[in-house]
C-alpha cells in the first residue's frame, strides 16, 4: 500500500478547474518531485493535501486513513508537514521555540501546569530542548537558536522551516519551492539537507520545484501538471525526456 | 538560572521593591494622603494593561473593548460583596468576590471569544469595542434587588422591581451599586498584581504560550504546524478577559459608588489602557507594568502636566508607533545601529542577533 | 403619524451616518485601514464652521467652505505624517494603533483650544422646512437639506468613481496596489486623494450633525464615527452604495429602538447589528469576499 494515494482531485474556483483529475501514489521513502509550469495548480495540490482547500471531488489517504475533508490542523496530526513558498516563520520568536511549537503536539502537559510551571513542566520543558536541539543539529542551526527568525539568513530561514516541519513527527514531507530564490551555491546545499533529511529519518518527500537541476539530480519519480491536469508521471529519467513535457516547458 | 527566568524575576523584584518602598513612605508618614488613594488605582491599572499585553501582544489581536470586562468583573463582585455585606465575615466573602468576579470575567470572555476571535485585524478590534460599549449599555439599564421573597430583576426602573418594605436595592440602573465594602488596598493590589504577572510570564513561557504566538506570527504556519488556533485563541482571550475581571474586583472594592460610566469603562478608557501597553513596548509585559504606574502616578502627581497628558500621550503614542513599525524607519534604523540597535526605553524587546 | 415622523428622524440621521460612512469605506477600500480618527475629523469640521461662523457673525456659508478646505488639508497632512510611514508594517495593528493616537490628538487639541464644557451650534440650515396635517407632522428644513444633500454626494462620487480617470485609478488601486503601481498609477497620489474627499465629506457631515443636533464638544465626533463605521460594514466595506445602505438602516434602527425600546439600549442594539453582521455575512450587505492567499 502506498503512503500517499489520491484519487480523482478536482477542484474548481469560479468555474475554472485548477486541479483536474488528479492522481498520485507515493511509496514510503520516496522522494518525489511535482513540477509543470507557472500557474499548473502545483501549489494548490499542496493546499488540498494538507486541507487548505478542500476538493469537489476525489479522494486522499495517507496511511490507509482517508483524510479527504480534514482540517489543516488534523492532516498535519495525521502526518502531513509542509513549508511554504513565499517562508512563513514565526518571526518574533527565537529559532528554538519555532521548532518547539512543532512539538508541542508530542510532548504535552496541562495548560495549568505550563501557567504555574508545576508538575511535568519542568521535566516535559527539558525533553523538548533536547530534541528541539537534536534537529537543529541536523540542520546546522544549532548555533543560532536564540536567534529571532527573522534574523536568520534566507537560507538558514529555509532550512528552519523545514526543521519546524519535522518537528511535527510527519510521515510525508511536502516541500513548496524549497530552492526558490537561491544561488547555485545554496541550492546545493539545501539538495544535501533534502537528501539528509531523507537518511536521518527515513523520511518520504514530496516537492513542487523549478529548478530542473534540483529536480533531475534528487527526485527519483515525477509528477508533471499542466492546466491543472496531469501531464506525464513516472520516474525522472523517462518524464524528462518525454516530448510532450518539454513542449510543456519550452512551448513549441 | 536560564535569561527567562532571570527577566521574570527581575520583574516581581520591580514590583516588590516598589511595593516596599511606597509602604515605607507610607508608615513614615511621608505620602500625602492624595498619594495614598492613588496606590490602590495604580495597581489594577498595571494588572488589566497585563492582561491587555497579553491580548494585543501576545495574542496579537487588538482590542478596545477590555475595560469592559473589567466593568463585568466589578459589577459580578460587587454585587456579591453588596448582597453578602452581612452574611459572610470579610476575608471569605472577599476571596469568593474574587473568585466570582475573574470567574464571570472569563465566562463572558469566552463567550464574546467565540464570535470576536472568528474575526481579524481591524474588524476584530471593532467588535471588541462594540462589545465594550454593549456591556456598559446593558449592566447602565440593570435593576437588581434583594427583599425576603428573593432575588429581584428588571430593565425598567427601580420601582418595577415592586420588592417589599424590607427590600434592598442592589444595583440601580445607571445610578450602580453603591456601598460595597472597601476591602481592596495596596497590599492586595499588589498580591493580585504579582499573580497575574506570574500567570501570564509562565504562560509565556509554556506550549501554550509558543502556540499562542505561533498564531500571532503567522497563523497558516501554526495551522500548517498542528497548533489549535481556534482553541489557543479562545484560551489567550479569556484568560485576559478573566485577568481584567481580576483588576475589576480591586476596583469595585476601592469605590464608594460603582457606575457603568463611560469615564471608567467606555472605550476611551480602554484606549487610556492601550496607550500603557504601546507606550511600555507591545508585548513586553514588564514594560506594561512599568508604563500603568508612572503614567498613571505623573499627571497625578504634576498638576500642571493634566492639562497636556492627553496631548502628550498621543504624541508620544504615534511617534512611538511610526519609529518602532515604519518600514522605512526600521530599514534605516538597522543601516545606521545594526539590527538590535536602537529600540528606546521600552521598545520592543527583540533577541540578541 | 408620530412613527412616520421617527421614520424621516431616522431618514435623516442615516444620511448623516452615510456621508461619513462613504469617507470609511473609500479609504478602507484603497488603504486597507481603518482611519479610526475619520470622526474626529467632524468634530474638526464642526469647530472651524463654528469659529469662522462666529467670527463673521453668523456667515456659516464662509465657515462652511473654510471648514471643508481645512477638513481636506487635515485628512491629507494625516496620512502623510502618521499613516504612510506605516504603509507595509509587519503588523496590521500598528497603523490601526496610530490611528487612534490621531484621534485622541485631535479631541486633545479641541479640548485645549475650546475646553471641554459644549457649545450650542447654530443650524446652517436656517429653513423652517414644511408642516403637513395640520402641524401633526413636521419635516425640518435641516432632515430635507440632509437627505437631499447625502443623495446628490452619492450620486457624484458613484460618477466621478466610474467615470472619470482618477476613480479607476481608486479602483484599480482598491483591487491590487503593486499591479495599479506597475499600470502607472501614483498609489500614493491615488490613496491622498482618497482622504482628500473623505475628509472634505467629513466636513459636510459634520455641518449636517451639528445642525441637527446641536451640541459641540470635542468628543462630538466620535461615536457617529463609530456608528458611521458600522454602517459602513452593514453595507459592506469598500461599497459606495453599500455605505449608503448601511447608514440609512443604521440611522432608522437607532431612531426606532431610541423610541420604542430604550434610549439607554439603542447604542447596545446598533452595535449588535455590527456584531451579527460580522457574524453571518462579515462582507456586509454589498460587499466582496477576499481571502488570504497561501
Amino acid at each position: 500500500m502506498a503512503l500517499l494515494e489520491v484519487n480523482n482531485l478536482s477542484i474548481s474556483f469560479g468555474g475554472l478547474r485548477a486541479v483536474d483529475n488528479f492522481n498520485i501514489q507515493i511509496e514510503k521513502g520516496e522522494l518525489y518531485g511535482l513540477i509543470g509550469p507557472n500557474g499548473a495548480g502545483k501549489t494548490t495540490v499542496f493546499n488540498l493535501l494538507t486541507g487548505v482547500y478542500k476538493p469537489n471531488e476525489g479522494i486522499i489517504r495517507l496511511d490507509g486513513e482517508d483524510i479527504t475533508r480534514k482540517s489543516t490542523i488534523e492532516i498535519n496530526h495525521a502526518g502531513i508537514a509542509r513549508t511554504f513558498q513565499n517562508i512563513r516563520l514565526f518571526k518574533n520568536m527565537p529559532v528554538i521555540d519555532n521548532v518547539k511549537v512543532g512539538l508541542a503536539e508530542r510532548y504535552k502537559y496541562s495548560a495549568l501546569e505550563g501557567m504555574l510551571h508545576i508538575g511535568k513542566y519542568k521535566k516535559v520543558e527539558k525533553e523538548m530542548d533536547d530534541e528541539a536541539m537534536r534537529l537543529l543539529k541536523v540542520f546546522d542551526l544549532d548555533g543560532e537558536r536564540d536567534y529571532l527568525a527573522s534574523n536568520l539568513p534566507y537560507g538558514k530561514q529555509r532550512k528552519l522551516e523545514i526543521a519546524r516541519a519535522m518537528a511535527t513527527g510527519p510521515k510525508l514531507l511536502l516541500l513548496d519551492e524549497p530552492a526558490a530564490g537561491m544561488n547555485p551555491n545554496e541550492t546545493k546545499e539545501l539538495m544535501d539537507t533534502i537528501a539528509l533529511v531523507r537518511r536521518e529519518f527515513d523520511m518520504t518527500i514530496l516537492l513542487i520545484e523549478h529548478d530542473m537541476k534540483l529536480v533531475s539530480g534528487i527526485c527519483e519519480k515525477l509528477t508533471v501538471l499542466n492546466f491543472g491536469r496531469v501531464l506525464c508521471q513516472g520516474e525522472t529519467r523517462e518524464v524528462l525526456s518525454n516530448p510532450e513535457v518539454i513542449t510543456a516547458y519550452l512551448g513549441e | 538560572m536560564n535569561k527567562i527566568t532571570k527577566n521574570n524575576l527581575i520583574t516581581y523584584g520591580i514590583v516588590i521593591a516598589a511595593y516596599i518602598i511606597l509602604e515605607a513612605l507610607m508608615l513614615t508618614g511621608n505620602l500625602s494622603s492624595h498619594l495614598k488613594g492613588l496606590l490602590v488605582p495604580m495597581t489594577y491599572y498595571a494588572v488589566i494593561a497585563v492582561a491587555l499585553n497579553l491580548c494585543v501582544g501576545i495574542l496579537g489581536e487588538l482590542s478596545i473593548g477590555h475595560c469592559g470586562f473589567m466593568c463585568i468583573g466589578a459589577f459580578s463582585s460587587a454585587f456579591f460583596s453588596k448582597a453578602m455585606e452581612n452574611t459572610l465575615p470579610t476575608v471569605p466573602r472577599f476571596i469568593i468576590a474574587f473568585i466570582i468576579g475573574i470567574g464571570v470575567a472569563a465566562l463572558f470572555g469566552f463567550l464574546i471569544g467565540i464570535p470576536v476571535l472568528r474575526l481579524k485585524g481591524d474588524y476584530l478590534a471593532i467588535v471588541t469595542l462594540a462589545f465594550g460599549e454593549i456591556i456598559k449599555n446593558v449592566i447602565n439599564s440593570f435593576y437588581i434587588g434583594i427583599d425576603s421573597k428573593g432575588m429581584h430583576f428588571t430593565m425598567k426602573s427601580a420601582m418595577d422591581l415592586e420588592m417589599e418594605a424590607d427590600g434592598n436595592v442592589i444595583v440601580n440602573g445607571a445610578m450602580g451599586i453603591t456601598g460595597t465594602p472597601h476591602n481592596a488596598n495596596f497590599t492586595i493590589g499588589i498580591v493580585v498584581l504579582l499573580i497575574s504577572l506570574f500567570v501570564v510570564q509562565n504562560l509565556i513561557n509554556s506550549r501554550d504560550g509558543r502556540a499562542i504566538m505561533a498564531i500571532r506570527d503567522n497563523y497558516i504556519a501554526a495551522e500548517a504546524t498542528g497548533v489549535n488556533v481556534t482553541g489557543y485563541k479562545m484560551m489567550a482571550f479569556t484568560i485576559s478577559a478573566a485577568i481584567a475581571g481580576a483588576a475589576g474586583v480591586l476596583f469595585s472594592h476601592n469605590i464608594t459608588t460603582l457606575t457603568a460610566s463611560s469615564q471608567y469603562f467606555g472605550y476611551n478608557a480602554s484606549i487610556m489602557i492601550l496607550v500603557y501597553v504601546v507606550l511600555g513596548g507591545i508585548g513586553n509585559i514588564r514594560g506594561s507594568v512599568i508604563a500603568a504606574c508612572v503614567l498613571y502616578l505623573l499627571p497625578e502627581l504634576l498638576r500642571g502636566l493634566n492639562t497636556y497628558r492627553m496631548l502628550i500621550y498621543s504624541i508620544i503614542l504615534i511617534v512611538m508607533m511610526i519609529v518602532n513599525w515604519s518600514p522605512g524607519i526600521i530599514a534605516w534604523r538597522e543601516k545606521t545601529f545594526g539590527k538590535s540597535g536602537l529600540l528606546g526605553l521600552f521598545g520592543r524587546k527583540k533577541e540578541v542577533a | 403619524m408620530s412613527f412616520l415622523t421617527y421614520l424621516i428622524n431616522g431618514l435623516s440621521l442615516g444620511s448623516i451616518y452615510a456621508i461619513i460612512a462613504l469617507g470609511y469605506t473609500m479609504v478602507y477600500g484603497i488603504a486597507k485601514m481603518l482611519n479610526f480618527a475619520h470622526g474626529d475629523f467632524i468634530m474638526v469640521g464642526c469647530y472651524i464652521i463654528f469659529s469662522v461662523s462666529a467670527a463673521l457673525s453668523g456667515n456659516s456659508v464662509v465657515g462652511i467652505i473654510v471648514a471643508i478646505v481645512l477638513c481636506t488639508l487635515l485628512g491629507v497632512t494625516t496620512e502623510f505624517v502618521a499613516y504612510r510611514p506605516l504603509r507595509g508594517a509587519a503588523s496590521p495593528l500598528a497603523v490601526l494603533i496610530t490611528a487612534i493616537g490621531v484621534s485622541y490628538l485631535l479631541e486633545n487639541i479641541a479640548l485645549l483650544i475650546y475646553g471641554a464644557d459644549i457649545k450650542s451650534f447654530s443650524s446652517v440650515i436656517k429653513w423652517e422646512g414644511f408642516s403637513f396635517a395640520d402641524g401633526q407632522l413636521k419635516i425640518q428644513g435641516v432632515t430635507i437639506v440632509t437627505i437631499v444633500v447625502s443623495v446628490v454626494i452619492l450620486t457624484v462620487l458613484q460618477l466621478f468613481i466610474n467615470k472619470t480617470k482618477q476613480g479607476q485609478a481608486m479602483l484599480a488601486a482598491s483591487e491590487d496596489k503593486g499591479a495599479a503601481a506597475l499600470m502607472g498609477i501614483n498609489v500614493n497620489k491615488t490613496i491622498a486623494l482618497t482622504f482628500a474627499i473623505g475628509s472634505a465629506l467629513a466636513a459636510v457631515a459634520g455641518a449636517l450633525l451639528c445642525s441637527a443636533y446641536p451640541s459641540l464638544s470635542p468628543y462630538t465626533g466620535a461615536m457617529p464615527g463609530i456608528k458611521a463605521f458600522v454602517a459602513a460594514v452593514l453595507g459592506g466595506i469598500g461599497s459606495i452604495p453599500g455605505a449608503m445602505i448601511g447608514g440609512l438602516v443604521l440611522g432608522i434602527v437607532e431612531i426606532l429602538s431610541k423610541t420604542y425600546i430604550s434610549s439607554q439600549l439603542s447604542d447596545a442594539i446598533v452595535f449588535g447589528i455590527l456584531v451579527v453582521v460580522l457574524l453571518v455575512r462579515p462582507t456586509g450587505i454589498l460587499g466582496k469576499k477576499v481571502q488570504e492567499k497561501v
